[in-house]
């Protein structure tokens, strides 16, 4: 067999209280792949990003499932096994790079941190590395950048500062929790232009967590779409985006308003809302807001090929056959 | 063409700086440095750009939220300004506002149905009209009568923003200025109260100021857009225009930055992103405000601001490289 995937999740749960907001999450992320998690509010993307950190915490606990890196076996529950990895194969970025920097530590001495605290390297050492890093992020002038604090940079500039912590140990996998939600567009078109470049320079592989199609659509190379805490879809993105075989992945395209479409006209929209955790139907949770419903949806359909031809791509629901149709 | 419904000349919002210092200049920030735009009765301009170009603080200077620093604001010939007492509460009922986050838009202790009712109120209207008044609005803007006492918590982001819609046009505005008004919500729902929005303004002939950092919204719902870059319009111009040939640098940067929802377009993408940072608004160049990103900088350019000139009937365009090549000269050129 090939080498091992980078990461692979079976079956991974994610309980808050007595309610089950992930619900048996199956993905793998292969060497210098980028993988979007894409979905919206309450879909248990975030949860299952933060779940693969070993990041749960407080009543929000995983329920079930088993994760492996790089080929071992890694117990997401296990605190001192976990920090081990963070900061070294595993990093992560977050959605607000402002708040997730220390306000009263120069960003040289943040970006050399996970260095330090994991011996890496000494302390001028760290620096001289943090300084190439921020250069690597497109940072000008970073030996003076270095020396300042967060506050003295832009939004723009702290979000690659966050880059460049996580980057810094040369990671095997990247988790970015909506990376560029926070940022202006032209901003965003630079991070994300970074991740390629990244991904094709190191060969790091790369989840990227994110609500926004027109992201998945520029850098990921495989897309997951979770709806009510399952993934309800997963394909190849070229295959996802021209031939949808999810209905809410299909009516989640169609509602975004094209920059080349008809202006003024009825956008197609998904009617209802998503249900809360505690009221999510039996079966397909998509269900009660699908218009290809039927009886048989209220028992669970499975993740399963779309055809025997394109075995990777995969889709849960029982009418996957009429989606076409739809929109 | 009749008379514009709202019409804004030269409007500044300069802002001081707390320094913590007792002697020397106070800095200010241009939020807004010389504006001009008219919108017509029905009609729908959007105004995009950036976090600090200074779109949400115009649209705070025609509500009377930002204080104008110089410059005229006219709503349907009366100078917004001038207004007061009586004659200011009347613009209350003409000019309405819907802003990004519902959540802090409603009383969390006031039912559904006493929120879209306090406006009425404050205009004096009576107990039994009201009540009528708020099932009318209730349905014109999709809320269930069921849902008259609930409780702002018991809805979902999507029902929040149409109570919020719901009051805004209590009283039969002519203009509702949407600031980032569905921004905050998920995509399946923008799209739903797009539809509102678009809906209510075919039936009740309203005129909306759509101000948005996002582009495909804008598109969709304007008939023309401003965009701003750091307290000025540098182009203008009816949507189709704009979208099939944008002039100015920001314009173009801005269009190609925006990712598509779609890999083979979106991967054939040649240009290079559009570099650098917004510079500090304290301390802006003397001449154009783009000029420390521009591809097509020119000497002069950090010097000479560049005015709106009319490149076409409808399309304005501030730009001195871009209007020499297109009209043959500019304030660069030194015979002029």
């Amino acid at each position: 067999m090939a080498e091992p995937q980078t990461l692979e999740i079976r079956d991974l749960s994610i309980g808050v209280g007595a309610h089950s907001v992930v619900d048996g999450v199956d993905f793998s992320i292969g060497r210098g792949e980028i993988v979007a998690l894409v979905g919206e509010s309450g879909s248990g993307k975030s949860l299952t990003a933060l779940a693969i950190m070993g990041l749960l915490s407080g009543s929000v606990h995983q329920t079930g499932g088993t994760a492996t890196f790089e080929g071992k076996a890694l117990n997401l529950g296990d605190e001192a096994a976990m920090q081990k990895l963070r900061g070294t194969s595993l990093s992560m970025i977050f959605q607000e790079p402002v708040a997730s920097l220390n306000p009263l530590l120069s960003v040289g001495a943040q970006v050399a941190e996970s260095l330090v605290v994991h011996g890496r390297a000494s302390a001028t050492d760290a620096w001289d590395r943090a300084v190439e890093t921020l250069r690597d992020v497109g940072i000008p002038a970073p030996e003076q950048r270095a020396r300042q604090l967060p506050s003295s940079l832009s939004g723009g500039m702290c979000q690659r500062v966050m880059i460049a912590s996580a980057l810094i140990a040369a990671p095997r996998l990247l988790i970015a929790d909506e990376p560029t939600t926070a940022l202006d567009v032209t901003i965003q078109a630079q991070i994300l232009h970074l991740m390629r470049r990244l991904r094709d320079e190191t060969d790091t592989s790369v989840l990227i967590i994110t609500h926004d199609m027109g992201v998945v659509a520029s850098v990921a190379d495989r897309v997951c779409v979770m709806y009510g805490g399952r993934i309800v879809e997963q394909a190849e993105v070229h295959a996802l985006f021209a031939a949808p075989r999810h209905p809410y992945t299909k009516l989640l395209l169609s509602t975004i308003p094209r920059m080349d479409g008809p202006r003024k006209t009825e956008l197609f929209s998904i009617s209802g809302v998503v249900p809360d955790v505690s009221a999510w139907p039996e079966g397909c949770r998509f269900r009660t807001r699908c218009p290809l419903a039927s009886n048989i949806c209220a028992t669970r359909p499975p993740l399963i090929p779309v055809s025997d031809a394109a075995r990777d791509h995969v889709a849960a629901c029982w009418h996957s056959d009429q989606v076409e149709g739809l929109a | 063409m009749s008379a514009p419904l709202l019409s804004v000349r030269g409007l500044k919002v300069h802002f001081p700086v707390a320094t913590g210092k007792l002697f020397g200049k106070t800095p200010v920030v241009r939020a807004v440095d010389g504006v001009d735009f008219d919108l017509q009765a029905g009609e729908t301009l959007g105004i995009v750009g950036e976090s600090g170009c200074g779109k949400s603080t115009t649209g705070n200077a025609i509500l009377g939220l930002a204080p104008v620093t110089e410059g005229e604001i006219m709503f349907d010939g009366r100078n917004v300004a001038a207004l007061t007492g009586r004659d200011r509460q009347a613009l209350w009922r003409d000019l309405q506002v819907v802003f990004q986050d519902p959540v802090s838009a409603l009383d969390p202790k006031r039912t559904i149905a006493q929120s879209i009712a306090e406006p009425l109120a404050i205009h004096g209207v009576g107990r039994a009209r009201r009540k009528e008044r708020v099932d009318e609005l209730m349905e014109l803007v999709g809320l269930r009568p069921g849902q008259r006492d609930r409780y702002p918590n018991e809805l979902s982001g999507g029902q929040r923003q149409r109570v919020v819609i719901a009051r805004a046009l209590a009283l039969d505005p002519r203009l509702v200025i949407c600031d980032e008004a569905v921004s905050a919500l998920d995509v399946s729902i923008q799209s739903q109260v797009l539809n509102l929005l678009l809906r209510l303004q075919r039936d009740l002939g309203l005129s909306y100021l759509f101000i948005s950092h996002d582009l495909s919204v804008v598109r969709h719902i304007s008939d023309r857009i401003a965009v701003m870059y750091l307290g000025t319009i540098v182009e203008e111009a009816p949507t189709d225009e704009l979208f099939a040939r944008p002039l100015h640098p920001y314009t173009e940067a801005l269009l190609s930055a925006v990712p598509i929802p779609d890999p083979l377009a979106e991967r054939a993408k040649t240009a290079r992103p559009l570099q650098g940072d917004v510079p500090n608004p304290m301390d802006l160049p003397a001449g154009c405000p783009f000029v420390t990103r521009c591809p097509l900088r020119e000497t002069g350019c950090e010097t000479i601001r560049p005015a709106a000139v009319e490149i076409e009937p409808g399309h304005r365009l501030a730009c001195h490289v871009r209007e020499r090549e297109i009209t043959g000269t500019s304030a660069l050129d030194p015979q002029r």
